[in-house]
């Protein structure tokens, strides 16, 4: 379908009015550049909401899913089952959103819209940065979902709103670490479906082969011990510890050194391959 | 606030320019002076580095050899300093097609540092211009290439630009939204923008541009006016068809008023001869209507771009498109 257009006349006051000379105001700051960034990404949600379609499928599906399929299977009562499986498919839900991160920048740069942006005199980070505002949104709304699911199924956390609270709040953190990495893997991989399909082959082994669905204390040695030092376990425990007031000081700690060292390394490599292989 | 360029600023300094892809020489040793004012024309086939160049000049390709100055400014050293005067219409949309054109634009004017009361109002002046007022609210992928053209080029003058660089801004489009393209340059370079246009059309060159370069191969073959350029070229070609009887006294004729030698096509007939004055080709077609010579076609064309090509480089635009893969 194409829209009818009206004819400007080169003559008239209108595009007079247009093309003269227009002072430049003071340029954006990088906060207020960043957030316009994530405005124009919440823009393409209003527009193509079929984009939240993981966002809100995946946090329900597994929830819901495996609470009701293996839960009496595997400790005997789903509701039993819930609270050990909740918090962990809250870090599965938000993780395997997280790679948004990379296909959207790399959807940018393949349709050449970020040509006109970095033909301008805006902070550079900004469109990175902006992305990664808009994703954390992204990244809370998958993890309300499993929560509000989790509270209606008869998830009941002995951490108190507090330690809930705290959970996401670290389960968003370690993920907007990990956001650089596809952030990276944009930059380097051809097209955004490569970055799909990369996203898929490690975090689908990362994911299942962890203690998001099950206790390792039944794998066999080997699978135990590659779960047990399985990062996305790691993460698991923490939020876990916070949601029922088990946590230690350390697990905590641990995670959030990652998600530090993340952002360290691949922050400024993202920086770094944006300024010179776009 | 962008500084006014002082008459005998330059806008564009290259020299040596290279940009090497691979094994191709996308640039090779290009160089280019651009005064302020105007529109400078970029003229040369697919592949020939127009795109490379401009990229370059932009601040979006660091180059590989040469030195590049865009009004007074370092594109390396100093790329911010020419981004805050300087904007691109690149050849291939650069606005999200998702949005709306009214978002688009407000979207850059905040990034340029607009407050939201005041993109929003400069949004909807630019609209109005360009004659897109009732497209403003649609998506711009549902819009045609003329407006998306148009609504480019509008990206490109939130803040006037003392420096703005068209990418083959007509490639495509029917000639209704060609006009009305030429229409927007010409006001913009009347309120003292200066416009380097790139293009493969020779006529659209010749209608906009002040002076023109002609790339090859990642090099200017040719610079001057669009009459000089023409001047060494020849205007183009009268092509007279006449029944098959008249052939010969026609062909003869022609000769004689042109002054070169006419060529007679295998297959229909048409004689065709190089012209380099129109008045000379006015001239033969009034002395075959004295001769009583009944004309089927009587045309004058201006020389194409391969006529062109061909004529300053020795080979046609097909062997430079071979030669000249375009990068990813």
């Amino acid at each position: 379908m194409t829209t009818t257009s009206t004819t400007p006349d080169t003559t008239n006051h209108a595009l007079h009015d247009a093309v003269s000379t227009r002072p430049r105001p003071p340029r954006a700051s990088p906060v207020s550049a960043s957030l316009t960034f994530a405005w124009r990404a919440l823009l393409k949600i209003k527009h193509v909401p079929e984009q939240l379609a993981d966002a809100i499928m995946i946090p329900v599906l597994f929830t819901v899913m495996f609470t009701y399929l293996f839960g009496g299977a595997i400790v005997g009562s789903t509701r039993e089952y819930l609270q050990f499986l909740l918090p962990g498919t809250m870090v599965f839900a938000v993780l395997l959103i997280t790679v948004y991160a990379g296909v959207n920048l790399k959807t940018d740069i393949t349709t050449g819209v970020v040509d006109r942006f970095r033909s301008m005199p805006i902070w550079r980070p900004a469109l990175i940065v902006g992305g990664l505002i808009s994703d954390a949104g992204r990244n809370l709304l998958a993890a309300g979902l499993v929560l509000a699911l989790g509270l209606v199924m008869g998830f009941r956390p002995e951490g108190g709103t507090v330690g809930v609270l705290l959970a996401v709040g670290l389960v968003l953190a370690f993920a907007f670490g990990l956001s650089w990495v596809w952030a990276t893997l944009g930059l380097l991989l051809r097209t955004p479906s490569a970055i799909s399909a990369v996203s898929f082959l490690v975090q689908f082994p990362l994911t299942f082969a962890s203690n998001v669905f099950v206790d390792p204390q039944t794998m066999p040695g080997w699978l135990r011990a590659f779960v047990e030092i399985n990062p996305v376990s790691l993460l698991v425990d923490a939020a876990r510890g916070l949601m029922h007031g088990t946590a230690e000081p350390t697990q905590i700690g641990g995670v959030l050194l990652a998600a530090v060292l993340l952002v360290a390394i691949f922050g400024p490599l993202t920086m770094r391959l944006y300024r010179t292989r776009t | 606030m962008s500084t006014d360029p002082t008459h005998d600023e330059l806008a564009i300094e290259a020299t040596g320019l290279l940009k090497v892809f691979g094994a191709h020489r996308a640039v090779d040793g290009l160089d280019l002076t651009v005064p302020a004012g105007g529109v400078f024309g970029f003229l040369g086939p697919n592949g020939a580095g127009k795109t490379t160049t401009v990229r370059i000049l932009a601040t979006l390709l660091r180059p590989d050899g040469g030195t590049v100055r865009v009004l007074g400014h370092d594109v390396m050293h100093e790329a911010d300093r020419v981004r805050d005067r300087i904007s691109l219409t690149g050849q291939f949309a650069t606005i999200d097609q998702e949005l709306t054109a009214v978002e688009n634009l407000t979207i850059l004017a905040r990034l340029l540092g607009f407050s939201r009361a005041q993109a929003r109002t400069r949004a909807e002046e630019l609209l109005d211009g360009f004659g897109l007022a009732d497209a403003a609210g649609t998506t711009v992928k549902t819009h045609s290439g003329g407006m998306r053209r148009r609504l480019d080029i509008a990206a490109s003058i939130i803040v006037t630009p003392d420096l703005l660089f068209l990418d083959e801004p007509t490639t495509g489009l029917d000639p209704q939204s060609r006009n009305q393209v030429w229409g927007i340059v010409r006001a913009l370079v009347r309120e003292g923008t200066t416009v380097l246009l790139t293009t493969q059309y020779l006529e659209e060159a010749d209608r906009l541009a002040d002076r023109l370069a002609v790339v090859d191969r990642g090099r200017i073959v040719a610079e001057g006016t669009p009459a000089q350029l023409k001047a060494s070229v020849g205007a183009g070609t009268v092509q007279v068809q006449v029944h098959d009887s008249n052939r010969a006294e026609a062909a003869r004729r022609l000769a004689d008023a042109l002054g070169v030698a006419v060529q007679t096509d295998a297959n229909d007939g048409l004689l065709s001869a190089r012209v380099d004055d129109p008045t000379l080709a006015s001239l033969a077609l009034a002395d075959l209507t004295r001769a009583g010579i009944d004309l089927t076609t009587f045309a004058l064309g201006q020389p194409t771009l391969d006529e062109t090509f061909l004529a300053l480089t020795g080979h046609n635009t097909q062997a430079s498109t071979d030669a000249g893969k375009k990068p990813a």
